[in-house]
C-alpha cells in the first residue's frame, strides 16, 4: 500500500472520527478478522441482525442520508427503500457490491478492499440483511489481484466464523458472499453493464426502467453498492445517526475518501470530513503543484467530471457544492492539471479512454467517442481545422446527459466540454500555431 | 384507448403499445434502426428521438427515444422539434461515419433501410474525415453473404438470431467502435432460419447469396404474390424475377400466416426454377427409347388419342400441383379414374387428417394461433425439420406464459431486453413428444421419446386424462399414465393450447390421438386448436379432392382394365417402392407425364409436356390449416410450359370435349366451385381477373423499373408487346394502380420513403396485426361448435411391436428441412446443406448390434436392395426402432415407417 495516510487512531471503541480508515496500518497488510473484531468489528452487524428489523436497518440508513459513494450519491437507504418486501417479493434478492474500480485517477476502493476487507464484509451484511437479500457477490476489478487474495482470505475467516452461510450470528438469516473477479471492462463500473456481466452476458447497460430493484441479477431483485458506501454501514449502525453527521462540515453527512493524483508534490488518499475545500485537500495534504509548476485546473472526482479552476480553492466538497459550481464530486480522487501540460493533450488522452471503454451498444457514445478522440489527436498533431471546435462543441451536447444509454457518454463530455470552456484559448493556438504549444 | 398528442394533433393510440409503434401505426415517419416490429424495442441506435413535453405549457420538452417510451394519457410529443430533428440527424451522421458511402453501386441500394432513413433524417453531407473502421467478413454458407463493413451496430441480427430464432452460432464480438457481428470462425450459419437475416439486417451486412449470384437491382424486379411451395405451411412469399430467371425469393406479411419470417428451405429452395435440366419442350420416346423433342400439337393430338376412352386412363395427381391442375385431370379422366398419387397408406393418411379437422369442434390452428398459444403439445413431428415456420411460432409460444412475470413488474411487453431479463430461462408448457431429438427440445418443458403407437397411446390417455368422456387406455404402463397425468395438470393450468401433430410418422392412430388431446382440452373448457401437418404445399387440396391410391392404379393396370397413365408433377418413386412403380410403368401402354422438372417418372415418360412451376402460372394451394391461397404468376416463361391445367384443358379440347371450355383461370374456378361442396366459395381466395382499381391493373413491377426498351434491343429496337394475363388483374409491367391493392393481389410491399422489408408497416392495420383489407386466404375448414367429441377407440401401449419379426426394428422417417423435400434440393445451396444418409439407433441398440458411432451398417427393408449408411447413435430413440431420414437422395425409402433388418455391414475385404 503506497497512498499514505494519516497516523490510524487509537483503536478503541471510541467513536472514530475516520471510520472507514481508523484500523488500516498502511504496509502492515489487512485489518485480520482478530483485530477487526477487537476494535468493535461486526458488533454493528451482530446487533441490527438480532435486534433490527430489515426495513428499520433501511429507515436508519435513509435518516442518516447515507449518499452512495460510487460517485452519483444517491441515497443508499432510499435505493434500498425500492426493494419489494415480504413474502410476494421475488427470490432470491441479491446485494452485489461494485468494487470494479476503474474510473481513471481513483483508488479509494483499492485502499478499503486491500486495508480492512472484514469492514466491507461487515457492510454487506448489513446491506444484505436490509433488503433481505441471502446471495452478494463482489464484483471487482480483474487487476486488483491483491485485493482478491485478501478478499478469499477474509472471505474464508467470516465463514469459519459463521459471519456468512446460515443462521448469521444466531438469527435467521443466511448470506453467501461470492468474490468475482472481472474480465475489466470500464462499463462494468456502470451498475447493470456489471449485472449482464456478471451474468456472463455482454457487459452493456440495460434500459431503466426496470431498476435493478425490481430486475436485477438474473432477473431478480438487486442493490448494487459502492465499497466505500458499504464500508461506511458499520459505523453508521454502530456509532449512530448523529455520530455520522457530525463528521461532516457540511449536511451531506460522513467522512469521504478523497486521493490527488498528477503532478503534486505528495499524491495520496485521505479520509476526510465530508465538506473539506478543494484548497485542503489539493494544496495542503497533497502540497500542491511540484516545485516550478503552476496549476490552471483539476478534475475533481474521477476523469468524468467538469474541470474546476483555481478559483475553487474555497469550493467544500461534497455532493451538493460542488455540483453548484458546475463539476461533480464524483469519486473524491481528482487529478491536476498543471501549467507545463496540455488541456488539450490531457483531454485527448480522457477520450482515448473513453472511446476505448465504450460498450459499443449505443451509436452516440460507440461512434462519437472516437470522432472526439481522432479531431482531439488531429489538435494536437497540428492538423486541426477551424471547424474541429464546433464539431467537438457539437459531440459535447450530442453526447449528453439523457441522450446517450447510460451516463458513459456524457461523462466522458465532461472534461471535454469544460476544457472548451475554460481552456479555449489553448484549442486555438493549437490550431492557429499547427503544433501543439506544450511540444518542445 | 390514451389519447395522445404528437405535434399539436391528437390521435386515439393502441394502448400498451411504445411511441414508435404508435407513430408509425399512424403513418408518421420517425425513423429507427434498432426497433423491429418482431423483436421489439432495444433503445441502442438513439435514432428514433423525439420530443416529450411534461404538459402542454411545457415549451421546453426532453428529448427521449420513442421506441422505450409508453404512451400514457395526455403525453404530449413532437417529431418535428428542431433539436430532435438535428439530433436524428446527428445519429445517422455518426452512423455514416464508418459505413460505406457507396449507395450507389451497393447491392443493398433501393431497399436500404439505412439509406431511406439517412435520406429521411436529411444527413447529405460528409463532414467525418478519418479513416473508416474496416472489418474482415466470414463465409457463413451458401445462403448468406457478409460484408461487416456495412454495419451500424443495430444488435438486430443477434436480437432476432439468437432471441427470436433460437439459434447459438451468432454473436456480438469484441466492443467500443469494433462490435462486430459473426460466427466464432467462419462457417455455414447452422439455424434453419437464418436466411431472415438479410431481410432483418437494416442495411448490407447479411444478403442473400443466391441473389448476389444472378443479382439485380430490386425496382428492377417483377415480382408478384405468391406462395410457397416446399411444405404445407403455405408461407406468403414475394419471388422475384427478371430476363426470365428467378432472383430471389422475400417474405410477404401475412399476419395469420408468416408474418414477418420465412424459413430457408423457402427462401432458398427456388433454384430449381432455374436449372439448366428444366423441361421447357415437350419429348416423345422415340425409337431408341430416348426422348426427342417434338412439336406439341402432335404430341396433344397423340396423347388425345390414348385418352379418348376414360374408362382406359388413370390420372395421377399431385400433392405439389395446384388445386386447378388436379381438378383439371380429375374432370378430364372423372372422378372414379383420378389417382392422388399416393400409397394407400399415405392416402390414409390424408383421409384422416381431413376428416379430424372437419369433425371436431376446435378450429384448426393458424400460425398466428400457434404463436398466442400459452401450452403447446406436439405429437410425433420434428417441426423444424418438417414445417419449420411453425417451429419458429411454438418458440414464440412458449414466452407467453412468463410474460406474466414481466407484467407483473410493470415492464411492458415490448421492451425487449427487460422482458427476456426478468423472464431469464422461464419457459411457457411445451409437451414435445418425438422419438428423436430436434431443434425444440430446448423448449420442452415435458419431453418424451417414444415409438409412434406409443404416442398415440399418450394421446389418448393424455386426452382421457383432460376428459372423462374420452376412452381410458387399456394396459397403459405406470410410467406413461403418470407423463400423461402430469401433462394434463400442466395443461389445466392455462387457457389457451394448440395441439400439433402431423403424418411424419405414419401413424393414422397418432393423427386420430392428436385431435383427441385438442377435442378433451375444448371439453375441459379451454380455448383449444389442432394443426396437423401434412407432408407437402398442396396435400389439403388432395384430401378434398380424394381419389384412387397407387395400389388402386396398379391394379387397374395389371388387370388389363387401364392402358393410358397421365401423371401431373408426381414422381412415383418418391410415393411407392421401386418395384411398385416399376410394375406400373411396365403395365401401362401408354406413359404422359407433365412435369416441370426431370425426375424418374420423367424418364419413363412416352409423351412429356413441360409445365410451370408455382412462379410461371396462377394456383391455388391449401395449407394445413385448410387456408386455400392463391399463388399469382410472377413471369412468363420463355419455352412451352403452361400451367397444367391449360395443358389438361389443351388436352381435353383435342378430344372434343365441351367441358373445357376454360379460358382464364375464373372460368375453371367457377367449375371447381359448382362441382366440389368443399370449394363453394373459391371465389374469395383473390379477386378475379377482372378486378380493377380506377380502371387500372395492378403492376409487378416498380414505377423504377429501367431497361424496358433496352432488354431486346440487341434483337429488336422497337419495343416489344407486354404479355398479357388472362387469370389475375395483374400487368406484367410497370403501368397501373400504383396505391395499396387488396392484400391477395400486392405484388411488392413499398411506400414513399420506404424502400425495403419496413415498409410493412405502412399496409398493417396496426404493428404485427393483419394486413389491411385483411389477411389473405380463405380458410375452409371452421369448427363444429357444440359438436361432441367423436373420440375413436384409444390405442394401447406397445401395439406396434405386435407385428415385428425376431430382430426387426422398426424404421422411422425422420425429416429435414434440406434434404427430404424433392424441388428444393435441386437447389444448390440447400442441397449442399442435405444430410448423407444415416441410421439413428439409440445406445442399447447400437450396443446389441455391438457398433460404435458411425460403424457402417446394412439396412435391409422389404422393396429395397440392401444400403450401406453409417450408425448414428441417438441418445433416447425409443427402444426397438431406428430412425432413416427421409426421402434423401441416393437413399429413398419411401414406403417407411416399416420392419426391416439391421446388422453391421460386412466389412471392405469380405464385400470383394
Amino acid at each position: 500500500m503506497s497512498a499514505p495516510l494519516a497516523p490510524a487512531a487509537s483503536g478503541t471503541f471510541e467513536p472514530p472520527d475516520r471510520p472507514l480508515t481508523a484500523k488500516i496500518k498502511p504496509g502492515q497488510g489487512p485489518v485480520s478478522i482478530d483485530d477487526y473484531e477487537k476494535a468493535g468489528g461486526y458488533q454493528a452487524a451482530r446487533k441490527a441482525l438480532s435486534e433490527m428489523a430489515p426495513a428499520a436497518v433501511t429507515q436508519f440508513v435513509k435518516d442518516a442520508n447515507l449518499r452512495g459513494r460510487g460517485g452519483a450519491g444517491f441515497p443508499t437507504g432510499v435505493k434500498w427503500s425500492l426493494v419489494p418486501m415480504g413474502p410476494e417479493a421475488a427470490r432470491p434478492k441479491y446485494l452485489v457490491v461494485n468494487a470494479d474500480e476503474m474510473e481513471p485517477g481513483t483508488f479509494k476502493d483499492r485502499l478499503l478492499l486491500e486495508g480492512d476487507p472484514h469492514l466491507l464484509i461487515e457492510g454487506v451484511i448489513l446491506a444484505a440483511y436490509a433488503i433481505e437479500a441471502s446471495i452478494s457477490y463482489i464484483f471487482l476489478r480483474g487487476e486488483y489481484t491483491d485485493a482478491e487474495r485478501i478478499l478469499r482470505r477474509a472471505l474464508a475467516e467470516a465463514r469459519a466464523k459463521g459471519y456468512l452461510g446460515k443462521g448469521i450470528f444466531g438469527s435467521g438469516f443466511d448470506l453467501e458472499l461470492h468474490l468475482h473477479a472481472s474480465g475489466g471492462r470500464y462499463i462494468c463500473g456502470e451498475e447493470t453493464a456489471l449485472l449482464n456481466a456478471l451474468e456472463g452476458k455482454r457487459a452493456t447497460p440495460r434500459a431503466k426502467p426496470p431498476f435493478p430493484q425490481i430486475s436485477g441479477l438474473f432477473g431478480k431483485p438487486t442493490i448494487v453498492n459502492n465499497v466505500e458506501t458499504l464500508c461506511n454501514l458499520p459505523g453508521i449502525l454502530h456509532y449512530g445517526i448523529d455520530w455520522f453527521k457530525g463528521l461532516s462540515r457540511t449536511p451531506n453527512g460522513g467522512t469521504k475518501m478523497f486521493g490527488v493524483s498528477g503532478k503534486v508534490k505528495r499524491p495520496g488518499l485521505w479520509e476526510l470530513p465530508m465538506g473539506v475545500t478543494l484548497g485542503e485537500v489539493l494544496l495542503e495534504l497533497a502540497g500542491g503543484p511540484k516545485e516550478g509548476l503552476g496549476w490552471r485546473g483539476v478534475i475533481p472526482g474521477g476523469a468524468s467530471t467538469d474541470f474546476l479552476l483555481p478559483e475553487h480553492v474555497e469550493l467544500q466538497l461534497d455532493f451538493d457544492t460542488v455540483g453548484k459550481a458546475g463539476s461533480r464530486m464524483g469519486t473524491g480522487t481528482m487529478i491536476l492539471l498543471d501549467d507545463q501540460t496540455c488541456p488539450v493533450g490531457m483531454v485527448h488522452n480522457l477520450m482515448q479512454f473513453f472511446a476505448q471503454e465504450s460498450c459499443g451498444w449505443c451509436t452516440p457514445c460507440r461512434e462519437g467517442l472516437p470522432w472526439a478522440r481522432d479531431v482531439l489527436g488531429a489538435i494536437e498533431a497540428g492538423q486541426g481545422l477551424a471547424k474541429d471546435l464546433d464539431r467537438l462543441q457539437k459531440q459535447v451536447k450530442f453526447l449528453g446527459p439523457g441522450l446517450t444509454f447510460c451516463a458513459l457518454a456524457p461523462g466522458a463530455m465532461s472534461p471535454l466540454g469544460s476544457a472548451l470552456k475554460y481552456f479555449r484559448d489553448d484549442f486555438e493556438q493549437h490550431l492557429r500555431e499547427k503544433r501543439c504549444p506544450f511540444r518542445h | 384507448m390514451p389519447k395522445i398528442w404528437i405535434d399539436n394533433v391528437p390521435y386515439d393510440v393502441r394502448p400498451g403499445q411504445n411511441l414508435l409503434a404508435v407513430g408509425l401505426e399512424q403513418g408518421l415517419n420517425i425513423p429507427y434502426f434498432c426497433w423491429h416490429p418482431a423483436l421489439g424495442s432495444a433503445g441502442a441506435c438513439r435514432q428514433c428521438a423525439v420530443k416529450q413535453y411534461a404538459n402542454p405549457e411545457d415549451t421546453r420538452g426532453r428529448i427521449v427515444m420513442a421506441c422505450m417510451t409508453p404512451c400514457g394519457e395526455g403525453n404530449r410529443f413532437s417529431v418535428d422539434d428542431q433539436e430532435a430533428k438535428e439530433f436524428r440527424a446527428g445519429v445517422v451522421e455518426l452512423l455514416m461515419a464508418n459505413h460505406p458511402h457507396d449507395c450507389p453501386i451497393c447491392d443493398e441500394g433501393g431497399e436500404c433501410h439505412l439509406q431511406d432513413m439517412t435520406v429521411m433524417t436529411g444527413h447529405a453531407y460528409r463532414d467525418y474525415r478519418f479513416k473508416k473502421r474496416t472489418y474482415e467478413n466470414q463465409d457463413l454458407g451458401p445462403l448468406i453473404n457478409h460484408e461487416m463493413n456495412r454495419c451500424i451496430q443495430c444488435y438486430r441480427c443477434v436480437r432476432y438470431y439468437r432471441d427470436y430464432a433460437g439459434g447459438e452460432d451468432l454473436q456480438a464480438f469484441a466492443s467500443k467502435n469494433h462490435v462486430f457481428f459473426g460466427r466464432h470462425q467462419p462457417g455455414t450459419l447452422e439455424n434453419e432460419f437464418s436466411g431472415n437475416l438479410v431481410e432483418v439486417c437494416p442495411t448490407g451486412v447479411f444478403t442473400d447469396k443466391t441473389l448476389k449470384k444472378h443479382y439485380t437491382r430490386r425496382w428492377d424486379l417483377t415480382t408478384a404474390p405468391s406462395v410457397c411451395g416446399h411444405c404445407s405451411v403455405g408461407c406468403n412469399t414475394f419471388p422475384g424475377e427478371r430476363y426470365g430467371g428467378l432472383r430471389r425469393i422475400r417474405n410477404r406479411y401475412n399476419g395469420e400466416v408468416n408474418g414477418y419470417f420465412l424459413c430457408d428451405r423457402g427462401r432458398y429452395g427456388y433454384e430449381y426454377a432455374n436449372a439448366a435440366d428444366r423441361l421447357k419442350q415437350t419429348f416423345r420416346r422415340g425409337a431408341d427409347g430416348g426422348h426427342q423433342q417434338t412439336a406439341r400439337t402432335a404430341a396433344l393430338a397423340e396423347a388425345a388419342a390414348w385418352l379418348a376412352d376414360p374408362a382406359k386412363v388413370v390420372a395421377i395427381g399431385s400433392p405439389r400441383a395446384s388445386l386447378e391442375s388436379n381438378f383439371a385431370l380429375r374432370r378430364l379422366a372423372g372422378a372414379g379414374n383420378f389417382c392422388v398419387g399416393l400409397a394407400r397408406r399415405e392416402r390414409g393418411l390424408l383421409a384422416t387428417l381431413l376428416e379430424c379437422l372437419q369433425q371436431g369442434s376446435v378450429p384448426t390452428a393458424s400460425l398466428r394461433k400457434v404463436g398466442e398459444a400459452e401450452a403447446v403439445v406436439i405429437l410425433g413431428e420434428d417441426l423444424q425439420q418438417s414445417a419449420a415456420r411453425i417451429a419458429l411460432q411454438v418458440r414464440q409460444a412458449s414466452r407467453n406464459v412468463p410474460m406474466a412475470i414481466a407484467r407483473k413488474a410493470g415492464i411492458p411487453d415490448w421492451n425487449e431486453l427487460a422482458v427476456r431479463e426478468i423472464v431469464q430461462d422461464e419457459k411457457g408448457p411445451v409437451i414435445l413428444v418425438h422419438p428423436a431429438h430436434g431443434k425444440l427440445d430446448d423448449l420442452a418443458t415435458q419431453r418424451l421419446f417414444l415409438a409412434p403407437d406409443d404416442i398415440a397411446a399418450f394421446g389418448f390417455a393424455l386426452a382421457a386424462a383432460l376428459d372423462p368422456a374420452a376412452p381410458a387406455v387399456a394396459g397403459l404402463s405406470a410410467e406413461l399414465a403418470a407423463a400423461a397425468d402430469a401433462a394434463a395438470a400442466t395443461l389445466r393450468g392455462v387457457s389457451k393450447i394448440v395441439v400439433i401433430g402431423g403424418t411424419s410418422l405414419g401413424s393414422e392412430k397418432l393423427l386420430r390421438a392428436t385431435a383427441a388431446v385438442a377435442w378433451a382440452a375444448k371439453s375441459a373448457g379451454k380455448d383449444a386448436s389442432l394443426a396437423l401437418v401434412p407432408a407437402e404445399a398442396n396435400s389439403m387440396a388432395l384430401a378434398f379432392l380424394g381419389g384412387l391410391a397407387l395400389e388402386e392404379a396398379l391394379e387397374r393396370f395389371e388387370s388389363g382394365a387401364a392402358e393410358t397413365l397421365l401423371i401431373d408433377q408426381n414422381d412415383l418413386y418418391r410415393r411407392a417402392d421401386r418395384k411398385t412403380v416399376d410394375r406400373l410403368f411396365a403395365a401401362a401402354k401408354n406413359v404422359v407425364v407433365l412435369d416441370h422438372s426431370p425426375n424418374e417418372t420423367t424418364r419413363r415418360a412416352d409423351l412429356l409436356f413441360p409445365v410451370g412451376t408455382v412462379f410461371e402460372g396462377d394456383g391455388t394451394l391449401i395449407n394445413y390449416e385448410g387456408r386455400a391461397q392463391r399463388a399469382v404468376q410472377v413471369f412468363v416463361p420463355a419455352g412451352e410450359q403452361t400451367e397444367s391445367w391449360r395443358l389438361v384443358r389443351d388436352l381435353g379440347r383435342a378430344l372434343g370435349r365441351e367441358d373445357f371450355g376454360w379460358d382464364k383461370l375464373d372460368d375453371l374456378l367457377d367449375a371447381i366451385e359448382s362441382e366440389v361442396a368443399a370449394f363453394a366459395s373459391l371465389d374469395e381466395v383473390a379477386p378475379d381477373a377482372s378486378f380493377r382499381i380506377r380502371g387500372l391493373k395492378i403492376p409487378r413491377q416498380s414505377h423504377r423499373a429501367s431497361g424496358r426498351t433496352a432488354i431486346k434491343a440487341k434483337e429488336n429496337v422497337s419495343e416489344g408487346a407486354v404479355p398479357t394475363d388472362p387469370d389475375s388483374p395483374l400487368s406484367f409491367s410497370m403501368e397501373g394502380y400504383l396505391g395499396a391493392p387488396p392484400p391477395a393481389l400486392t405484388p411488392f410491399f413499398w411506400a414513399p420513403g420506404w424502400n425495403s422489408a419496413s415498409s410493412i408497416t405502412r399496409f398493417q392495420e396496426e404493428i404485427g396485426g393483419p394486413l389491411r383489407g385483411g389477411d389473405p386466404g380463405l380458410r375452409l375448414i371452421e369448427p363444429q361448435e357444440g359438436a361432441a367429441p367423436a373420440y375413436p377407440p384409444a390405442e394401447t401401449e406397445g401395439a406396434a411391436h405386435e407385428g415385428a419379426q425376431p430382430g426387426q426394428l422398426l424404421l422411422l422417417p425422420l425429416p429435414h428441412l434440406f434434404g427430404s423435400e424433392e424441388l428444393s434440393l435441386r437447389s444448390a445451396g440447400i442441397a449442399t446443406l442435405a444430410p448423407s444418409p444415416y441410421l439413428a439407433l439409440s445406445p442399447d441398440g447400437a450396443a446389441a448390434l455391438g457398433l460404435l458411432d458411425g460403424a457402417a451398417v446394412t439396412v435391409e427393408l422389404e422393396g429395397y436392395p440392401p444400403l450401406e449408411v453409417p450408425l448414428k447413435v441417438s441418445a433416447d430413440f425409443p427402444a426397438g426402432c431406428a430412425g432413416l431420414p427421409h426421402l434423401l437422395q441416393g437413399a429413398s425409402f419411401p414406403t417407411l415407417p416399416a420392419w426391416g433388418k439391421v446388422h453391421a455391414a460386412p466389412a471392405a475385404g469380405e464385400a470383394q
